[in-house]
């Protein structure tokens, strides 16, 4: 049941495709020594190249380069052995040299693909069509005084890899699940942080609707959308207000539009029709990027396992269920902490663990993987536990809880707390001879072949064992206690 | 192709280059002069020709991901005509 | 007379303590303040500066640790960025811009000891071939025609006023750059010798760029071996330039003693322009006569594409200029025209901050670049780029070098051919197409025209074999054994 937005005469399909600027993650800028990292004073990690001073030249940064090649290769893409930086020319304040070294006719990564998976566990193949490098922007302010605006050029020259997607996206949740999975490759390939909040990596989203099986309509650009939740909300109005345009009798002018999430819609940024005129042309500052066919070769060997890869690989390696395989993948630090915990142990259950409880408890705490109150190795201990039968599973979610709270490893807390379960089986007959003597008359009804209260007795034990009798033990000795002729 | 009024105030509206209207006849005049002289180009069968940007002689030289530079806004902000702080300004914006 | 010295010969002074860096730079400086209110040669003049270095340069040589060109008084294009000295690329724009940062070429130079007397002349952002641009006025040039004494002339550009001041010995030396000609017809025009060197021997970094795939530094001075030897110094690979070239920088002056016997010399028969002067024709074959006598061989060779070479340039360079040019806005350094809303102020600042030529290029580049007229224009030049460099590598498959006349004249009047641009243009068409091919190009002097106005005679060398021009530039020097000095020049009755 594929995705339409359903106007007064009938439903359309949509059609998107995503422009995700991802800032390379590198120490120096991209053409430029100075520091590519957030948050220095103003202008204080701008070099004269930067700020375009007269005579300067750019020098592109190798491993900016790498970090793209090894993008390119994450995303199946064909890497380009020979590309080439231009110069899109157009005035702003907070670009410096009036032009963005970019890469234009000839990028550094082609054509690529990125396999979605949807809510439904279907998976799609979304075409990727081109990488390119080129360089970030300063900031510009407008607040800080009435009558002017100030200059940061801090982030100006910062790399950024601009990946484009072919317009193959029918859903807003297409599009979520698109955004999702780029941002897991490049983190798990570490050459982007994928963090939308601080603004390093951004999406431009084009949108059209058409009729099932019409060509493509005009399309209209949202730029700078900065969380996965605002582009599924900002393709989900747009598509509205063009199915409205249309069905009034109207045309969808090709323009460029704002998200506003306050308002809960898109609207028209009045650019002046020049505006668009960038005259791209080859920068002369900068020879062909001529890559080593080995150099790339090496790069991909030293790629490290992709999130695809990694779930296949924990179905059939570790036997868990696709559905969780893919929950475990999504973030490479979850992966790592899952198979910590699983070397050696029951994987289902290690696997059940880290989705249940760890990430409930991360929930709770306001942490995440990185961070966790409870580290691999001591959920593995904990488990352990389990496997020796030391405590049972339901003493088990205590004792987590208690590692959560304090820190401390699950043998210490079994121990201080006392919580070895009970497998002495005097013990165990004495506390049915309590609960069988407290509860005579559910005793009678269970001889009368009430067959049923044969739940309530074991609870009940458990309940005067504090917990920690063995459930199998229990089980065992009620059963013989309670057979007919006992 | 030569050029319309209209096309120089485009051309030099995309150049920020503010031309008063007394000054686009002469300026169609001169670029149209050269334009004309540059039209001799197009007698030339270029077909199957390899376009070259340049003539240097080497592939392109990378450097290290090292930081080598900034921390001196005194100098980039040395020779601006107008600041704030450590903010070059500049009219306001409205976006 | 100190001044009168070859670079050469002041070394060679200062070596052996004949006179001190201080008396050699006080001679070029009293000269300047003499005769620069004529020539307008510099934009400013760095009088304590030089001194400073001139005694640095006596003490590094009383203490034995002189660099090669220690004490010798250069003069620096103003296109050069200097550190804490104005550097104004001869544009209002630029007007009070004080670079915190030195060119390499400049720095390499002062490595070594030279002594910079202050910043020259220049067309406008190097956009000229009369430094009739300059927003700071003309250059004059020292040369004067012998009927018509009183006509000012051109030193020619865009590197006019380096030309003029080594001719009218206000410096030993120059820098210069050379874009389309730069170098070498103003090098004519002033009866000096000029080097444009391979794009990519001398960094760019530090240098204003007019159009970043053809500007290339290189040295201006009165003999070929000083010419070598200021090469020496600005020569070399550049980390922070990547279109420099890493490439051991070979010994230029032992080049200079090279016999040039049995060099294949090519004569390109495409130079020989219709209406061509006859003095012009004669000094060629003057030339030819003196390479043959020198033991080369002249061949005939045919570069089809060079009357293609002028409008390429004037696509390409300035497509590369009004690019290049964008970051004078009024932002971050240059003059401002203060205005309400940003565009405006934009606007405003360039257009009061460029001059007439300059705009005039920025609008032809923004033009030839812009949606629809890329292909017909840029893309059409760039292929046709591809084959002037070809025409070069077929003929220097069969020549060693290749010989021509530096410009189709000698000086003109200022205000001569300033009727339109193109005519103004067609004065780099010896000169471009080794622009265009990024090749090595000297101009060496070689006699005078019935005006008494020095011609120079270029010659064209492969990729990197500055050396051969060396070696051939020289046998022309003696051969030429040009003697002649301008009539307004340091120690002249004037
Ligand atoms: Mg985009
Ligand atoms: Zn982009």
């Amino acid at each position: 049941m594929s995705y339409t937005v359903d106007g007064a005469t009938g439903p359309w399909e949509l059609v998107i495709g995503l422009e995700v600027h991802a800032q390379v993650i590198s120490q120096a800028k991209l053409f430029s020594g100075a520091s590519a990292t957030y948050g220095g004073e103003p202008n204080s990690q701008v070099s004269l190249v930067d700020a375009a001073f007269p005579g300067m030249l750019p020098v592109p940064n190798e491993f900016c380069v790498a970090q793209a090649v090894r993008t390119g290769l994450g995303l199946d893409a064909h890497v380009n052995l020979v590309s080439r930086f231009d110069r899109k020319n157009y005035f702003y304040a907070d670009l410096p040299a009036g032009y963005q070294i970019s890469q234009f006719t000839h990028p550094i990564v082609g054509a690529g693909r990125i396999e979605i998976e949807l809510g439904d566990g279907t998976r799609r193949d979304i075409g990727i069509t081109r990488l390119h490098l080129e360089q970030d922007a300063g900031k510009s302010l407008h607040d800080q005084d009435p009558t002017r605006s100030f200059i940061d050029l801090n982030r100006s020259g910062v790399a950024l890899m601009e990946i484009v997607s072919e317009p193959d996206l029918r859903s807003p949740e297409e599009a979520g699940a698109y955004l999702r999975k780029l941002r897991t490759i490049l983190r798990y390939l570490g050459t982007c942080d994928g963090n939308m909040e601080e603004g390093s990596m951004r999406a431009d989203v084009n949108v059209s609707v058409r009729r099932h099986g019409e060509p493509f309509r005009t399309r209209c650009e949202i730029k700078n959308v900065n969380s996965i939740r605002y582009v599924m909300q900002a393709v989900e109005v747009e598509a509205r207000r063009q199915v409205a345009i249309w069905e009034a009798g109207g045309t969808v002018d090709q323009e460029t539009r704002l998200f506003d999430p306050q308002r809960g819609e898109t609207r028209s940024l009045r650019t002046k029709e020049d505006a668009h005129d960038y005259r791209y042309f080859p920068d002369p500052d900068l020879l062909p990027l001529v890559l080593d066919e080995d150099w790339v070769a090496a790069l991909k060997a030293a790629l490290p396992e992709l999130p695809d890869a990694k779930r296949l690989r924990f179905v059939s390696q570790y036997g868990i269920p696709a559905y969780d395989a893919a929950v475990l993948v999504a973030e490479r630090d979850t992966a790592q902490f899952f198979e910590t915990v699983a070397a050696g142990r029951d994987a289902r259950l290690a696997s059940n663990w880290v989705i249940g409880e760890l990430f409930a408890a991360l929930n709770r705490t306001g942490r995440t993987i990185a961070d966790s109150p409870v580290t691999a190795e001591a959920l593995g201990g904990l488990l352990d536990l389990m496997a020796d039968r030391t405590i049972n599973g339901k003493i088990a979610k205590e004792v987590f809880e208690a590692m959560v709270e304090t820190g401390e490893g699950a043998s210490a807390i079994v121990e201080r707390k006392g919580l070895r379960q009970v497998v002495d089986v005097g013990a165990i007959d004495s506390a049915i001879d309590t609960v069988l003597a407290a509860h005579a008359d559910k005793l009678a009804e269970y001889r009368s072949g009430k067959d049923k209260l044969f739940g309530f007795f074991v609870g009940q034990v458990m309940k005067a064992m504090a917990g920690k009798g063995n459930p199998a033990l229990v089980n065992e000795a009620l059963q013989r206690r309670l057979a007919p002729g006992a | 192709m030569a050029l319309e009024p209209a096309t120089v105030r485009r051309i030099a509206r995309l150049a920020r280059l503010g031309v008063d209207d007394t000054e686009i006849a002469r300026l169609q005049g001169e670029l149209n002069a050269i334009l004309g002289w540059i039209e001799q180009l197009g007698e030339l069968d270029v077909e199957g020709v390899e376009p070259i940007a340049g003539v240097g002689q080497a592939a392109l030289r990378l450097r290290p991901d090292l930081v080598t530079d900034g921390d001196k806004a005194d100098a980039v902000l040395s020779n601006a005509p107008d600041r704030a702080g450590r903010f070059y300004a500049v009219p306001k914006v409205v976006e | 007379m100190l001044t009168d010295l070859s670079l050469a010969e002041a070394l060679d002074g200062l070596d052996r303590r004949t006179f001190s860096a201080v008396e050699l730079t006080r001679a070029h400086l009293d000269a300047v303040e003499q005769l620069n209110p004529r020539l307008n040669a510099f934009i400013t003049v760095t009088a304590d500066r030089a001194l400073d270095q001139a005694r640095a340069a006596d003490d590094a040589r009383a203490g034995g640790t002189a660099g090669p060109l220690a004490g010798a008084p250069v003069a620096i294009k103003d296109l050069f960025c200097t550190e804490g000295v104005r550097t104004t690329a001869a544009s209002r724009i630029l007007a009070n811009f004080v670079p915190p940062y030195e060119s390499t070429v400049t720095a390499q130079l002062r490595r070594d000891g030279a002594v910079c007397l202050g910043k020259t002349n220049l067309d406008e952002f190097a956009m000229g071939s009369s430094n009739m641009t300059s927003a700071f006025g003309p250059v004059l040039n020292p040369w004067t025609r012998r009927d018509d004494p009183s006509a000012l002339l051109v030193p020619g550009g865009s590197s006019g006023g380096s030309a003029a001041a080594v001719a009218a010995r206000l410096a030993l030396g120059a820098t210069g750059t050379d874009t389309g000609g730069s170098i070498r017809q103003p090098a004519a025009f002033c009866g000096i010798t000029g080097l444009k060197p391979t794009y990519g021997r001398c960094s760019r970094w530090g240098v204003v760029a007019f159009a970043s795939s053809l500007d290339q530094a290189g040295p201006m001075a009165r003999t070929v071996e000083d010419c070598a030897r200021l090469l020496g110094s600005m020569a070399g690979y550049d980390p922070k330039d990547s279109t420099s070239v890493d490439r051991a920088v070979p010994d230029y002056r032992a080049a200079c003693r090279r016999s040039p016997k049995g060099l294949r010399i090519g004569i390109p028969a495409e130079y020989r322009l219709p209406g061509m002067s006859a003095e012009i024709e004669a000094i060629w074959q003057q030339g030819i006569a003196w390479l043959r006598d020198a033991g080369c061989t002249i061949v005939d060779v045919s570069l089809p594409h060079t009357k293609y070479g002028l409008a390429t340039y004037y696509i390409v360079a300035p497509a590369e200029c009004s690019s290049n040019l964008a970051r004078y806005d009024g932002i971050r350094f240059g003059e401002r025209v203060e205005a309400d809303a940003l565009d405006q102020l934009y606007e405003r600042s360039r257009a009061a901050g460029f001059g007439t030529e300059v705009k005039r290029r920025i609008l032809i580049g923004t033009y030839v670049l812009s949606a629809g007229y890329y292909d017909a224009y840029y893309l059409r030049a760039q292929k046709v780029r591809s084959l002037i460099l070809r025409d070069f590598t077929d003929a220097f498959a069969h020549v060693d070098a290749l010989l021509t006349p530096t410009a189709p004249s000698a000086a003109f009047a200022q205000g001569e051919k300033m009727t339109d641009p193109v005519t103004m243009y067609l004065n780099d068409v010896f000169t471009v197409p080794a622009s265009m091919a990024g090749i090595p190009g000297i101009s060496v002097p070689a006699g005078l025209d019935r005006d008494g106005l020095p011609l120079g005679l270029q010659l064209l060398g492969r990729p990197f074999d500055e050396e051969g021009l060396f070696a051939l530039g020289t046998a022309l020097e003696q051969a030429a054994a040009f003697s002649y000095r301008p009539s307004i020049r340091a120690g002249a009755a004037s």
